[in-house]
This record gives C-alpha cells, sequence and structure tokens, in this order.
C-alpha cells in the first residue's frame, strides 16, 4: 500500500505492520491501510475475517480485556494511539463508535445525548441544549423527540434507538466516527434511513464503517476494504472494487462464490 | 400383576404424593397466616402506637418498640446498603477474576446464611462488652452485619445482568470506569438493587437473637441509641413467654404488625422486580 | 486538527477519582471478607476462659450448671443435632415432592403464585414461628397429635420409647416440627432451580423411550441433579442448625437429659444463648456461652461450606452441558 494520495486527500488513521492477537490466536495479520479524512471507509468480508476486530482497535476497545494485545504502528493524525502514555478516555472522544445492537443508556433521550458532552466539556446549559438539538438534527431524529426530550431512551423504536446512538456518539463532536453494522439490527426502512444519515454525515467527520452487506457498503462508502482471516485483501476506490477488483480473492468474494 | 400397570400405579402415587407435600407446605403457611390475622388483627388498637409497653397487669401499646424498630432498622439499612452496594460493584466490576473477588463472593456467601444469633455474639464481644453497657447502637451495628451480606450478593447479581454492550457503549464515549459503573451499568440494575434492599429490611425487621445481646430492650420510650432501646421482637419474646393474657395479646399484635409489614415487603419486592426480568 | 490527548498532569489528575473509586470498592468487598476472620477470632477470645477450663471435656460432659460455674455443652449439641436431623427427615421428602409438583405437574399459570407462597413461607420471621409454636401448635400437637402417636406407633417395642412420656406439646419432636416447615421453602427452592437447569433433551429422551413422571424424575433427573440436591439439603441442615426463635419457643428449655424420647424437652445451642445470655454472670458463664457460640458457628460454617462446593460444581457442570 502506497503512501501517494490523489488529489486532496490527507490519512487521518494510519496502519503500519499492524498485529493482533486473542490470546495466542493471530486475529489480524500485518495490516497496512489509510483512512482518508471526510471519506466513508467501509470494511467487507465473511465472518470472522476480523473486519470488527480492526474496528475495535481504533478507539481502543480492546484495552477493556486482558488477553487481547495490539502490536505495531496505528497512527492518529500521525500520532502513535497505541502507545501507553495516551489518554485513552480522551482518545475515545476523539473517535466515537455506534455499536450493532442500539444500546440507549437507562436514562432521558436529553441525558442520552449529553451523556458525552457532560464529561468532556464544560457547557452552560442553554449551550448544553443546543449541543443536544443540533446532535439529534443530524441524526435525523429532532423532529420525532424534540417534544418528549424526558422520556426514556429505552421508550424508543428499534430504528429510533439506534439513531439516538448516533446522536450520542456525534454529540462530543468527534473527529472519527466507527459504525460497527450498525444496520444489521434494523429493518429495511430504518436501514435506508441510516445510510441517507452516514451519506450527511460523511461532510463533518470521518466515517469507517464494517457491514457484512456489500450492497449497503457500494451504497454508503466512497473506499472499502475487503478482509480475509485476518488480512486486508485490497483497498481502494469503491467503484473500482466493485466494478474492477484487482485480487481474485476480492473477486470471488464479491461475485458470491463463498461467503 | 403387570408391569405396566404397576408402574402406571407407581406414577399415579408418587404424583399424588408430591400434589400432598404441595398442600403440606400450603396447609402450614395458611395456619400461621391465619392465626397471626385471628390473634394479632384482634389485639388491633390505636393504642398500640400512642402507648408503650406496660408492666403486666396494665394496659398499654407498642408505641416505644414500634419507634425503636423503626429506627433501628432504618439505620442500619443506611449504613449497610452503601457498604454492600460498593462491594457488589468490586465483585461484578473490578474483581471478577482477582482472588478477592472470589473470597468475598465466598465468605459472603457463607455468612448470608450464618445464624444470626453469631452476628449478635460477636457485635456483643467486639462493642457491648469493651464498652459496658448494651445499647441501641451495638444492635444497628449487629443489623448492618446481616444487611451488607444480603444487599452485596444481590447487587453482584444484578449488575452482572446488565448486558456488556450497554459498558462497551459507555466506554466508547470516553467514559473512565466508575464513572461507566455509577452512570449507566448501576442506573441499569437500579431496580434489581432496590429490591435486594427491600428483602434486607424485610429480613432485619423480625430479626431477634442479634438484638439479644446488643440492644436488649426497654420499656419506656427510648430514642438514646447509646443504652437499651425498644424493638418488637425482643419484646414479642419477652411478653410471649410470660403467663399475662395482656402481655400475650400484645405480643400477638406485634407478631402481626412485623408479618404484615415483612410479607408487603417481599411481595413489593417481587412486583418491583419482575418487569425488569421479563425484558 | 486537535493534537493527541497526550498522558501527563491533567491525565492524572483525571485518574484521580478513578482510583479514588475502584479502591473504595475494594475496602468494602476486604471488609467483608475479614468479617468472617474477625467474628471466628474474636469468638475465640471470648470465650478462651472456657476452653481454657473445660478443654475437650466441654463437649463431652452434660452438666451444665451455672450456679456452680460447672459448663458441658452435650445437652444443648444434642438438642441441636436431634432437632436439625428431624427437621431433614421431615423437610426433605416434602421439599421433593414440592420441587416435583413446581416443575413437572403444576399448570405453568399456577407456577409462579405456587412458588412464591412456599417463598413467604421462609420470609416469615422465627419469632413468628416461635411464638405460633408455642402458643397454637403446641396445644393442638399435646391434645390430639401426641396421644394419636403414643397409641400407634408409641405401641412398637423399642421404636415406642421413642414416643414416651407425657405430652406436653412442646420438646425435641415438636422444636424439629417447626424446623422443618422452616427449611422447607429453601431446600424446596434449591432443588426445583436445580431440577429447571436439568437438560430438557435428557428430559425428552427419558420420555421418548416411554418412561413415566415420576420415573424420569428419579431415575434421570435426580442422579443427574444428585451434587445440587445433596447441596440444598445442607443449605437446609445449616439454616436449621443456627436458628434460635423458633426452636427456643418450643424446646422446652430443659438442661438434663435421660431420656431417649423425642416428647421430652430439651435445649439446644442456639436456645441455651437466647435464655442464658442476658442475665449470665461475666466470667466463666459468659465464656461459656460464647464458646457455644463459637462451636455452633464452626459447625454451620462448615456444612454451609460444604453446600457452596456441591452446589457450584452444579454451575460448572450444567454451565458446561449447556
Amino acid at each position: 500500500m502506497s503512501d501517494s494520495k490523489p488529489d486532496n486527500l490527507t490519512a487521518q488513521i494510519k496502519a503500519r505492520n499492524f498485529n493482533f492477537y486473542y490470546g495466542k490466536s493471530h486475529a489480524l495479520k500485518n495490516i497496512n491501510l489509510d483512512i482518508y479524512k471526510g471519506k466513508v471507509t467501509a470494511f467487507i468480508g465473511p465472518s470472522g475475517c476480523g473486519k470488527s476486530t480492526l474496528l475495535r482497535v481504533f478507539n481502543r476497545m480492546y484495552d477493556l480485556y486482558p488477553e487481547q494485545r495490539a502490536e505495531g504502528e496505528l497512527l492518529l493524525d500521525g500520532r502513535n494511539m497505541l502507545g501507553r502514555d495516551v489518554d485513552v478516555n480522551m482518545l475515545r472522544a476523539k473517535v466515537g463508535m455506534v455499536f450493532q445492537k442500539p444500546t440507549p443508556f437507562p436514562m432521558s433521550i436529553y441525558d442520552n445525548v449529553a451523556f458525552g458532552v457532560r464529561m468532556h466539556e464544560r457547557l452552560s446549559r442553554a449551550e448544553l441544549d443546543d449541543r443536544v438539538e443540533w446532535a439529534l438534527n443530524r441524526a435525523a431524529l429532532w423532529g420525532e423527540v424534540k417534544d418528549v426530550l424526558n422520556r426514556s431512551g429505552l421508550s424508543l423504536s428499534g430504528g429510533q434507538q439506534q439513531r439516538l446512538c448516533i446522536a450520542r456518539g456525534i454529540a462530543v463532536k468527534p473527529e472519527v466516527l466507527l459504525l460497527d453494522e450498525p444496520t444489521s439490527a434494523l429493518d429495511p426502512i430504518s436501514t435506508a434511513r441510516i445510510e441517507e444519515l452516514i451519506h450527511d454525515l460523511r461532510e463533518e467527520f470521518t466515517i469507517a464503517i464494517v457491514t457484512h452487506n456489500m450492497q449497503q457498503a457500494a451504497r454508503v462508502s466512497d473506499y472499502t476494504a475487503y478482509m480475509y482471516l485476518g488480512e486486508l485483501i485490497e483497498f481502494g476506490v469503491t467503484d473500482q472494487i466493485f466494478i474492477k477488483p484487482q485480487n481474485k480473492k476480492t473477486e470471488d468474494y464479491i461475485t458470491g462464490r463463498f461467503g | 400383576m403387570n408391569l405396566h400397570l404397576k408402574r402406571k400405579i407407581i406414577n399415579q402415587l408418587a404424583l399424588a404424593l408430591s400434589m400432598t407435600a404441595m398442600l403440606f407446605g400450603l396447609f402450614w403457611l395458611g395456619w400461621i397466616l391465619f392465626t397471626v390475622i385471628k390473634a394479632g388483627g384482634g389485639a388491633l388498637s390505636i393504642a398500640l402506637f400512642t402507648e408503650m409497653t406496660p408492666p403486666p397487669g396494665t394496659a398499654g401499646g407498642l408505641a416505644n418498640a414500634i419507634a425503636g424498630s423503626l429506627l433501628m432498622v432504618g439505620l442500619a439499612t443506611a449504613i449497610g446498603t452503601p457498604m454492600g452496594v460498593l462491594a457488589g460493584v468490586y465483585l461484578a466490576e473490578y474483581g471478577k477474576r482477582s482472588w478477592l473477588g472470589s473470597a468475598t463472593r465466598f465468605v459472603n456467601d457463607l455468612l448470608l446464611s450464618a445464624p444470626s444469633i453469631v452476628i449478635g455474639l460477636f457485635v456483643y464481644t467486639v462493642y457491648v462488652a469493651p464498652i459496658g453497657n448494651f445499647s441501641g447502637w451495638a444492635g444497628v451495628f449487629a443489623l448492618a452485619l446481616i444487611v451488607i451480606p444480603v444487599v452485596l450478593r444481590t447487587t453482584e447479581n444484578m449488575l452482572v445482568l446488565v448486558p456488556n454492550s450497554l459498558r462497551e457503549a459507555a466506554f466508547a464515549l470516553g467514559a473512565q470506569r466508575w464513572q461507566v459503573v455509577m452512570l449507566v451499568t448501576v442506573r441499569a440494575a437500579r431496580a434489581g438493587i432496590v429490591t435486594g434492599v427491600l428483602l434486607a429490611v424485610a429480613r432485619i425487621a423480625g430479626e431477634t437473637a442479634p438484638l439479644l445481646f446488643t440492644a436488649l430492650s426497654n420499656q419506656f420510650w427510648s430514642v438514646d441509641l447509646s443504652k437499651p432501646v425498644a424493638n418488637l421482637p425482643v419484646t414479642i419474646f419477652k411478653f410471649a413467654m410470660s403467663p399475662f393474657q395482656d402481655w400475650q395479646a400484645l405480643a400477638w399484635a406485634a407478631v402481626f404488625l412485623i408479618t404484615l409489614g415483612v410479607l408487603a415487603l417481599n411481595i413489593l419486592a417481587r412486583v418491583l422486580f419482575r418487569p425488569a426480568k421479563q425484558r | 486538527m486537535t493534537p493527541m490527548p497526550q498522558g501527563g498532569l491533567r491525565a492524572a489528575a483525571r485518574a484521580l477519582p478513578e482510583w479514588l473509586f475502584h479502591n473504595l470498592t475494594r475496602f468494602f468487598a476486604g471488609v467483608t471478607f475479614l468479617l468472617l476472620l474477625g467474628i471466628i477470632v474474636s469468638l475465640f477470645i471470648g470465650a478462651w476462659p472456657s476452653i481454657k477450663t473445660f478443654g475437650l471435656q466441654f463437649i463431652t460432659s452434660s452438666e451444665w450448671n451455672p450456679p456452680m460455674d460447672r459448663y458441658g455443652a452435650l445437652i444443648a449439641i444434642y438438642g441441636t443435632l436431634i432437632t436439625s436431623l428431624i427437621a431433614l427427615i421431615i423437610a426433605v421428602p416434602v421439599s421433593f415432592g414440592i420441587a416435583l409438583f413446581l416443575t413437572e405437574l403444576s399448570p405453568v399459570w399456577l407456577r409462579r403464585p405456587l412458588g412464591t407462597a412456599i417463598e413467604l413461607l421462609a420470609a416469615i420471621p422465627s419469632i413468628v414461628y416461635g411464638m405460633w409454636g408455642l402458643l397454637v401448635f403446641g396445644p393442638v400437637f399435646a391434645e390430639h397429635v401426641q396421644p394419636a402417636l403414643q397409641s400407634t406407633l408409641g405401641q412398637i417395642p423399642f421404636f415406642g420409647n421413642l414416643l414416651a412420656g407425657p405430652p406436653l406439646g412442646i420438646g425435641l419432636l415438636s422444636a424439629g416440627i417447626i424446623l422443618a416447615i422452616m427449611i422447607i421453602p429453601f431446600i424446596a427452592a434449591v432443588m426445583r432451580d436445580v431440577f429447571e437447569v436439568a437438560p430438557t433433551l435428557l428430559k425428552e429422551s427419558a420420555y421418548g423411550l416411554g418412561a413415566t413422571t415420576s420415573e424420569v424424575v428419579w431415575k434421570v433427573v435426580l442422579p443427574y441433579t444428585r451434587v445440587g440436591v445433596v447441596g440444598g439439603i445442607m443449605l437446609g441442615l445449616g439454616r436449621a442448625l443456627g436458628e434460635t426463635m423458633a426452636v427456643t419457643f418450643v424446646i422446652g428449655n430443659s438442661s438434663s437429659l435421660d431420656t431417649v424420647s423425642l416428647f421430652a424437652p430439651g435445649n439446644s445451642i442456639t436456645s441455651v444463648l437466647a435464655n442464658e445470655f442476658a442475665e449470665a454472670s461475666p466470667g466463666l458463664h459468659t465464656a461459656a456461652l460464647i464458646e457455644l457460640g463459637l462451636l455452633l458457628f464452626l459447625i454451620t460454617l462448615f456444612v454451609l461450606a460444604l453446600s457452596k462446593v456441591m452446589l457450584a460444581r452444579v454451575a460448572k457442570n450444567t454451565g458446561a452441558s449447556t
């Protein structure tokens, strides 16, 4: 993977010779890739290929589990993410994540969105109100909940809950947003709304999305990475990957020969 | 006799016996509750709440005993609950793999079922004896020691039920572990933890043995915790074993009050907890 | 572009609340753990004068004589063990029947209310059992049941001696019966939980071979859950051994033992403690009472620890096989 990039692209996240282990098992092998700022990068591949594992490295989620460890270089805006001296909590404020299953906290809609903001910034009540409204707007949920902000987050439908989680994630104004199969638990209509959302959000955030749905990757992303058995097989512009993949393994997967 | 028939008969017999066992259990429950309601309900009156415990032969009430019990139970719960919750938090969130976590869990289960009279004895030897007199504080101490294992156990069980995805979502927003635990996980387990506290209250409300060696009892109005304090269980003990009719009647009334309170708390706890479980 | 968040002083300040909280929770866990040791040690110290004076004779002597300062725990220990044994003999089969009913026989809509009803038996404070036992159960037992027992089972040679003597209504047998009622909910609850986690596939295989319900439970489920069942029984035993108020009211409070009859009044460790402690003179009397308490604690700890080990093994096995 060369370092030369077309046009005005900057690499926000860079992985160089990156390896990851679950105990003795070598889960990610020699990953080298760039995630470009302001673009949507999709990760596809069959189950167990390591795409979620890689995504969860970007916000050091693996820190929670002692038997998981990382080696190699992982840079965010040029500085090493993996160092021991990095303040992981602040890192996670810069790199946000939305999970597969909607996980609203047991509190009001307002408090859900304000949760991260309250932890990292000192805002007046009015400023906080504005931020919550902004986040819910960007997540295309404001219209539906603006009159019931005090209601519990758990009272929303599945699709709404996931948009709430997205609002919660962007309320802290991260630079990167990681989406781990965000629509796999949702019905087609909610899925379509969230895909629209991703399209809108790309202007302000760098987005990395893991999906097992190839068509979704083709729809929403600018760049696509195909992974298989822990290795990065191919990375490139989405249209090119899907129309004319350069690697045979990629082609096999895309044409449905397996997986 | 044909084997098939024999097995069929044995089966019917076994099932009949099992139903009999069920009825047997319900029979005792019914008899005890019936007696308590009849004898205790019959002795109910406003005087119970306004008059003090009398000497034999005089009319009176249970006001001081009720007040003393409420006071000691309340304080013991207020002291024991935070300790139990925090220890439960350690077991569920920090100490899952540590030796202290496993050791505490094991020891806690032993304490949970240990005879409460021993707790009373313990508080006597470390607190009452050195100080030189029975006191309400000693009673509170003993009751708190019974509250802690109950609350610890339920807190840990409830916290463990909270799905990990909720914790991860909070971490992903940059929260530190203590924030994740107190702001999200404990909140999610709130109903179950409260249930545990209610059950702990129900348990200590009826405990007599620990109070026998610590707070003893008091004939008069007593809210001075540095001396013996009147309470319902020890009053029942004294009055019920006596040959005096009016004392026995008061004992039944006290039994009625305690049983009512305890059963109400138990049923409340079950009703509170059920919706969370079904989710 | 904001710089990569670094460590340093600000991060350390942010880390302080976390460190405090972590160690606070660890502290209280530690306190709970040390409590057990503390209880054993302090009881030992309190009992020391008595241990020093009587040594092993404390357990073998049946003379409990406060005015003469001579203390032997044999009668109390006997009372504790006998009443608990009677309680187990009655409670185990009944609990088994209840667990069987709740898991196999009862219509589903009845299960919860019936289960709750049985659990309420456990919630009733022991002093209520004691008072009820003395003032309600006792007289009925003396008037109707004891004479009936004496005229039927009491006629059997040798065995009849167990039922000899005046029908007082209170005594060792009555205490045992009340204890049985008290521990039934505990044993039944454990048995029911353990029956419920027996794999459905196992039961279906047995049914598929044409077994009746009682055969499936007796021959397949019970052996499979054997360890858990024993664990539950030990739990009930632990509770019975330590039960105070119910026993104190009903056991008769007699420090002499000259008959094997179960109708006779007796004493248990807990009833001696409950009756004598408040007025005990400091010194040897108190120390002897504390030694009694220590003995009881150690016995129940042993039984409960055994129960825990067995139930833990069940959890491990069923966890692995599901």
